[in-house]
């Protein structure tokens, strides 16, 4: 198994070219159940992963992302279903005969190994030839930019080296798809982000398949390509980040993946394209028709606060009021100064509460509103997305 | 801050406590120990001269250090009783710690890979024995080992031996009771060290590669070499110097230095010869204290 390693990114890159020619995912995961005891920690995913797709697997926590990773590792059996790389099915396979690899959350570097042990481990595990390793390790400790650093030992290294090396040392066997658990949540913010930007680059650069398991949905959204959210075990939604955010799928999706007002309704009237739905908290409200078509019953709506525009005073103009056919009246109760953002709640006439996230354009905002202030927060119907309740 | 204040005394107090026992129970007998291996037997009250009395005067205490010497250290160097016995106590303990760490290891490592609840359990499973008196337990093995003892009856009732077995005063006999009696010593610093490894490096060189056996020699055992050398210390100083588990189980023709001492103090009543002995096992025993020392040390300087 291990001596099938591509000889090169070049060879990485023709494989999965053929693989996606032919109309194959590069991983397909079919009807897999992994219960403990009488929990079941993944209840019937099926999922199929392209070759050089960055997907992520997003979840609160306990939601299964986490076995299932450890499913494609070989660290846990499914109970049930099939696990496909390439036509062979791994489902049973041990973690030490697949070409994947996984870089662990604390990155379980071998603390008695120096940096370059710990990359050249699986490559000396592969059978290559000494000065092949030392060529490889070499490339890999550029690759990550570790140079000077190949003697030290992991205790010996700063949070972020760490992560390199355990990047590294992943990378190192060119695996057909790597696995990365949680792979930021030791770094402080700001290194998070560069590193971000770093596993992307990389990623693009080598053509590998990557499958990132976080929590974070921020970090999800900067670096997938495709995200499939998490809940009890089961996928909720696959989509592309700007999907994800812009149609969730559920309420409970929407409000897990960013802010979001949330108004529960019923469908008053059916107007063309648009539906017309009573609200208790924020009145009526008319709202695109989504996609499929929904029947009557009870919706919410989902509204997220950037969405939401605030103004002075209602449209006088014919053509305002049909831009502003959303008008909500009420008194700013509360102000979020966020920096590039701004978040004002609003207390609405009608009882409910509203945020508006709005966007810091000018240093000097001699405009700005203050709390106690009469206000009008408005949206377009398109803004709208209808949720089953 | 605060808390540095208010533990400070008793900390200077605790961090001299180990000298003053080392001086007092250690240092001060060690020296009364020397004095005696340098001196000469004597039908006297202590059997030895020359006598230090610190009331006879300057002359007499200078007399008596001239009367000092390494005669008895020649003669065990000389005499091929001694010699073997040394060898023999080191051959035993070499022996006995090889098997011990056998049997202890996989033991050790059950254990820490348990559940957590059952680690609990186990423990006190491993330390049970402590509760009843040592030589009690030795005593048991004799019941167990003699001609129509349990063990004889077993091997009979299975058909796997058609006589019983000697098992008393054999080798085979002393290394069941070593090996029954310091299990504890060895399994629980194993133990120690392998619950306190994170089992996710071994997924690591597993998703890495490493078959299983790989992943013991290459990950596993390499990270428990600490519990290992605390551990073959533990069992292989006090082995060396057993003189009950060889005097009770193993045959008389020969013996272990411990057996060796015992005789020189109280059938030859020669107490300078068993104060050398005691000295030579000292120093002997010092070597692969050292070893493991030097070893420890150099660890750490490689892990800064």
């Amino acid at each position: 198994m291990t001596d099938e390693l591509p000889k090169t990114h070049a060879a990485t890159g023709a494989a999965d070219g053929d693989a996606s020619a032919a109309g194959r995912p590069l991983l397909r995961i079919e009807g897999v159940v992994k219960t403990f005891g009488t929990f079941r920690a993944v209840d019937g995913v099926s999922l199929d992963i392209k070759a050089g797709e960055f997907f992520a697997l997003l979840g609160p926590s306990g939601c299964g992302k986490t076995t299932l990773l450890r499913m494609l590792a070989g660290f846990e059996a499914p109970d049930e279903g099939r696990i496909l790389l390439g036509d062979k099915d791994i489902a049973q396979a041990l973690p030490h005969e697949r070409p994947i690899n996984m870089m662990f959350q604390n990155y379980a570097l071998f603390p008695h190994l120096s940096v370059r042990d710990n990359i050249a481990f699986g490559l000396k595990r592969a059978g290559l030839s000494r000065a092949d390793t030392a060529t490889r390790v070499a490339e890999m400790v550029a690759l990550v930019k570790l140079e000077g650093l190949e003697k030290r030992k992991p205790d010996q290294l700063s949070g972020g080296q760490r992560q390199r090396v355990a990047l590294a040392r992943a990378l190192a066997r060119r695996p057909q798809l790597l696995l990365l658990d949680e792979p930021l949540a030791a770094l402080d913010k700001k290194l998070r982000e560069n590193t971000q930007g770093e596993l992307m680059e990389l990623q693009r650069r080598l053509g590998m398949t990557f499958i990132v398991v976080t929590h974070d949905q921020e970090e999800a959204m900067t670096m997938a390509s495709r995200i499939g959210v998490m809940k009890s075990g089961k996928l909720a939604q696959v989509a592309s980040p700007r999907d994800l955010y812009e149609a969730p799928r559920s309420r409970w999706i929407a409000e897990f993946v960013g802010d979001v007002n949330l108004f529960d309704g019923e469908t008053k009237l059916r107007d063309g394209h648009r539906l017309v739905i009573g609200t208790r908290d924020a009145g009526t409200l008319v709202v695109a028709e989504p996609r499929e078509p929904v029947g009557a019953g009870r919706f919410s709506i989902a509204i997220r606060p950037e969405k939401i525009k605030l103004s002075r005073r209602a449209p006088v103009s014919e053509a305002g009021r049909e831009t502003m056919i959303n008008s909500l009246d009420g008194v700013v109760a509360d102000i979020c100064y966020l920096g590039g953002t701004t978040t004002y709640k609003v207390k609405l006439d009608t009882g409910g509460i509203v945020r508006a996230s709005v966007a810091n354009s000018a240093r000097l905002d001699v405009d700005a509103y203050s709390v106690g202030q009469q206000i009008v927060a408005w949206f377009t119907p398109d803004d709208c997305v209808v949720l089953p309740s | 801050m605060s808390s540095r204040r208010i533990f400070a005394r008793p900390a200077r107090f605790a961090a001299i406590a180990p000298y003053v026992w080392m001086v007092l129970f250690f240092l001060v007998p060690f020296a009364f120990v020397l004095k005696i291996s340098l001196s000469q037997t004597a039908i006297a009250q202590p059997p030895y001269e020359p006598v230090f009395a610190l009331t006879a005067g300057w002359d007499a205490l200078k007399a008596a250090f001239a009367a000092l010497s390494i005669e008895n250290f020649k003669l065990l160097v000389s005499d091929d009783i001694y010699v073997f016995a040394y060898v023999r106590s080191l051959t035993v303990a070499l022996t006995a710690t090889t098997l011990l760490l056998l049997i202890g290891y996989p033991i050790a490592y059950g254990m820490a890979r348990l559940p957590k609840s059952w680690q609990a359990v186990a423990m006190v499973l491993v330390i049970v024995p402590f509760w009843t008196s040592f030589l009690i337990r030795i005593y048991a093995w004799i019941n167990i080992l003699q001609h129509d003892g349990l063990l004889n009856q077993i091997l009979l009732a299975l058909h796997l031996v058609s006589q019983p077995v000697v098992w008393l005063s054999t080798d085979s006999a002393m290394y069941i009771g070593i090996v029954y009696s310091y299990l504890p010593f060895m399994i629980l610093p194993l133990y120690a060290t392998l619950a306190k490894m994170e089992p996710v490096l071994e997924e690591a060189a597993s998703d890495l590669g490493a078959p299983p056996w790989q992943v013991f020699w290459l990950v596993t055992f390499p990270l428990s070499l600490p519990g290992v050398g605390a551990g073959v210390l533990l069992c292989f100083i006090p082995i060396v110097g057993e003189f009950v588990i060889p005097d009770l189980l193993a045959g008389s023709n020969s013996l272990m230095i411990g057996q060796t001492l015992w005789l020189e103090f109280f059938t030859n009543k020669d107490w300078p010869v068993a104060s050398a002995a005691a000295i030579v096992l000292l120093v002997v025993l010092l070597v692969p204290l050292l070893l493991y020392e030097r070893l420890q040390k150099r660890q750490l300087e490689q892990g800064r």
